[in-house]
């Protein structure tokens, strides 16, 4: 496959922000995206899938946790369980978790405000297929606008994920949200599935944009799919 | 008619802000000694005819994977028969 024909998909939720923002990034880094719909049992065929950030079904319930059942992700969490690409960014990060796809859960923000600000990062794992275009310990900043994005899990799911490389990216100079153990990003244990509170798809153009580190999620995923990591 | 009660309790281990915030307050209106407050939530489910088992079954299912997430909460069920 050429980087030309990767197709990824974002999909929509009722209350999605982000899809638009995100399938900017996707074509910003050399793919062509694709818009799912949260109501269509349909993947379209694509490459990878994103999860936008918003307020899917007005956070109502638990953020996330309507969106988790809606007939698109059935089929998301079916492929995402065979190795296809998936990133949930911020509100995507939530459906991951609330869909079990990912460990833990991201809860009210420990100080309970909302909070927007341009954000340091170190990237702590480059081998995932969102992270790989990285180099491990990179510091980048991108956007983070979230007031539920206080990571938690038990101190053995922490353990675990710390042990096996698995926490890809970590809050600096500031925790912003309570996140235990300054997590700003995790990975399944196979690492096709990454989820990220902070948003790369904000920081992909320099007239937009604190700096253009956001792209290298999307780019990552493009060399995964071109050395044939996917799947 | 049946009603089902399901109460949501987020574990114990987890941090609740809304449930401090809610401390905060109770101290401002003059309200001593609180030492704690958690925050829950309470679903009131009105159901037609008699609950049978797989009905009931099917009420633990939704609770424990819609109604409250396992990672983070507990859930309590009851069942009043009018």
């Amino acid at each position: 496959m050429s980087a030309q024909g990767a197709r990824i998909g974002v999909v929509t939720f009722p209350g999605s922000l982000d899809d638009r923002d995100a399938a900017r990034a996707v074509r910003l880094a050399g793919a062509e995206p694709v818009a799912l719909w949260h109501a269509d049992h349909d993947l379209k065929a694509v490459d990878a899938v994103v999860l936008p950030g918003g307020f899917s079904y007005g956070d109502y319930l638990r953020c996330g946790a309507i969106a988790r059942f809606a007939p698109v992700m059935q089929e998301i969490i079916a492929a995402a369980n065979q190795g296809l690409p998936v990133l949930g960014i911020c509100n995507g990060f939530q459906i991951l978790c609330e869909s079990h796809l990912l460990p833990g859960a991201l809860i009210r923000n420990d100080h309970r405000h909302f909070v927007c600000r341009d954000q340091r990062l170190q990237i702590t794992n480059n081998t995932s297929l969102w992270t790989r275009d990285f180099e491990l310990n990179e510091e980048i900043v991108v956007p983070l606008k979230n007031g539920e994005g206080g990571y938690v899990a038990s101190d053995n799911v922490l353990d675990e994920l710390e042990g096996e490389g698995r926490v890809i990216a970590r809050y600096l100079e500031v925790n912003p949200n309570g996140s235990y153990r300054d997590i700003a990003g995790i990975t399944n244990a196979r690492g096709n599935v990454v989820g990220l509170m902070p948003h790369p798809e904000h920081a992909v153009e320099p007239l937009t944009g604190p700096t253009t580190d956001g792209l290298g999620f999307f780019t990552s995923v493009l060399s995964s799919l071109l050395q044939g990591a996917a799947r | 008619m049946a009603r089902v009660v399901v109460d949501v309790r987020l574990k114990s281990e987890i941090l609740d802000p809304q449930g401090r915030a809610v401390q905060g307050a109770l101290g401002r209106l003059g309200l001593n000694g609180v030492t704690n407050v958690r925050q829950g939530k309470q679903f009131v489910i009105d159901i037609d005819g008699e609950l049978d088992a797989a009905a009931t079954e099917k009420l633990h299912e939704i609770a424990g994977n819609l109604l409250s997430n396992p990672v983070i909460e507990d859930y309590e069920l009851s069942v009043e028969q009018a």
